[in-house]
């Protein structure tokens, strides 16, 4: 069965993940309720008569895919797999509202082209003119891991020798206004709070953009291999480390072989017991977390497998994502461990290559 | 005829988000697809929405369009003497 090394990555976050050293300059995100990610220079990966037409989500898209794909050396995919939670949410947004407000007449073409899930991964492959197999995932925030599965399965079938794999989700004001009413973003009274000991529910709300190129062949720019995903939608409190322990017996690993966890804690107290277990399980082990420095977002795993990779390739946790002072001489193999309100667990093993 | 030559700039660029151009270097009677602007099939359909909602004016013939979209001229031309509202 074929190994899927990951050879590139490009991402766009809160923080300064383009053209910077990794996570030298970090800014916490925890005094806003809603955060919104540093966008670059588009003009240099895309034609000023397309940027026109799109929303954030897309270009962050395409820009981050053509940094990994960059990075890889690559110049085609075979395919193209995205997930994201809510896709294109301005121009969904944008075109609902003006259904309404012109009382369901004179709607124009663009922000309903551009208001779809796929459109991501469809105007990647436009811009490559890749032809190849083009899926977009949507669940909920499982949707990156679902299309990291896919690729992998495209790679250990030789269906595919090369994916591109990528998450996005942006935000929008419509959606900033439910998701308050709902009561899941932090009150602006709870801010700024503490992600690792929370004391309120809710969430911050973040958004961003990560791709990854899988690809069957080691190269210099190899990160690591993608040993395995597990996605379950739902599990009890007193499952969850059941759950890890069958994940790695799956696997044929041991707790000891676990040389960091990367957990997704989002300081929602209501919710964030379930990495509590996780981390009270690998106890003698280094651990690091990332959404006080992406927010949250159905896509936000990406930030943390992209963190993931590049404390594999530099050998060193930085101190700002330490959840422990645990360290080890060397890190090999990585878990990530996903949920969001009680939903969509995923487990995602790294191992150095 | 100015006031509306200006209105038409402002509304074009809004409407298709030429965040490039300014109201001041768009010329009355430069071409707004091909080589000029650079406007394209999509931005048309953008172009009819907005003389119906804003101007009241149907295009029932698609080629009526490639005469009277020729430049912010012909638009205003057109607008002025066949508006409803």
């Amino acid at each position: 069965m074929k190994k899927s090394f990951i050879n590139g990555v490009g991402c766009i976050s809160v923080q300064k993940t383009v053209d910077a050293a990794f996570l030298a300059e970090v800014e916490l995100t925890t005094k806003e309720s809603v955060v919104f990610a540093k966008q670059p220079s588009y003009v240099e990966v895309i034609s000023p008569s397309f940027i026109r037409r799109m929303a954030k989500g897309v270009k962050m898209g395409i820009f981050t895919s053509t940094q990994a794909l960059k990075e890889a050396n690559l110049a085609m995919p075979d395919a193209i797999i995205t997930g994201t939670g809510l896709g294109c949410l301005e121009d969904s947004e944008k075109f609902l509202k003006a259904i309404l407000d012109n009382n369901e007449q004179f709607l124009t073409p663009t922000s309903f082209i551009q208001s779809t899930h796929n459109t991501v991964a469809g105007q990647i492959a436009l811009g490559l003119q890749c032809k190849g197999y083009n899926f977009t995932y949507v669940n909920g925030a499982v949707s990156l891991e679902t299309a990291l599965l896919d690729a992998k399965l495209q790679i250990e079938t030789e269906e595919a020798h090369s994916v591109l794999v990528g998450g996005i989700d942006e935000t929008a004001q419509h959606n900033i206004d439910v998701q308050r009413m709902a009561g899941n973003i932090k009150k602006q009274e709870d801010l700024p709070c503490s992600i690792l000991e929370p004391t309120t529910k809710g969430m911050i709300l973040g958004e961003g953009a990560s791709f990854f190129v899988l690809e069957e062949q080691q190269k210099e720019s190899s990160y690591a291999t993608l040993d395995a995903i597990s996605i379950q939608n739902s599990l009890e409190l007193n499952e969850v480390e059941q759950y890890v322990k069958t994940f790695l017996n799956n696997n044929k690993i041991s707790l000891n072989d676990i040389d960091l966890v990367v957990l997704g804690n989002n300081g929602d107290v209501e919710f964030d017991v379930y990495f509590n277990q996780v981390s009270h399980f690998f106890n003698q082990t280094p651990q690091a977390y990332f959404k006080h420095l992406s927010g949250e977002f159905y896509t936000a795993s990406g930030f943390g497998l992209w963190m993931a990779l590049n404390i594999l390739k530099e050998q060193t946790v930085p101190a700002c994502v330490k959840m422990n002072s645990i360290e080890r001489e060397m890190y090999q193999t990585v878990l990530l461990y996903n949920q969001y309100r009680g939903k969509d667990h995923s487990l995602t093993l790294l191992k150095k290559c | 005829m100015e006031a509306l030559k200006q209105e038409l700039k402002e509304k074009i660029i809004a409407a298709l988000n030429l965040e490039h151009i300014s109201v001041e270097e768009f010329d009355d009677n430069e071409t707004l697809f091909g080589d000029g602007i650079g406007l394209d099939s999509i931005d048309a359909l953008e172009l009819i929405v907005l003389l119906d909602k804003d101007y009241g004016i149907k295009l029932t013939d698609p080629k009526e369009g490639k005469t009277i979209f020729q430049s912010v001229e012909t638009m205003a031309n057109y607008i002025s003497a066949n508006r409803t509202k």
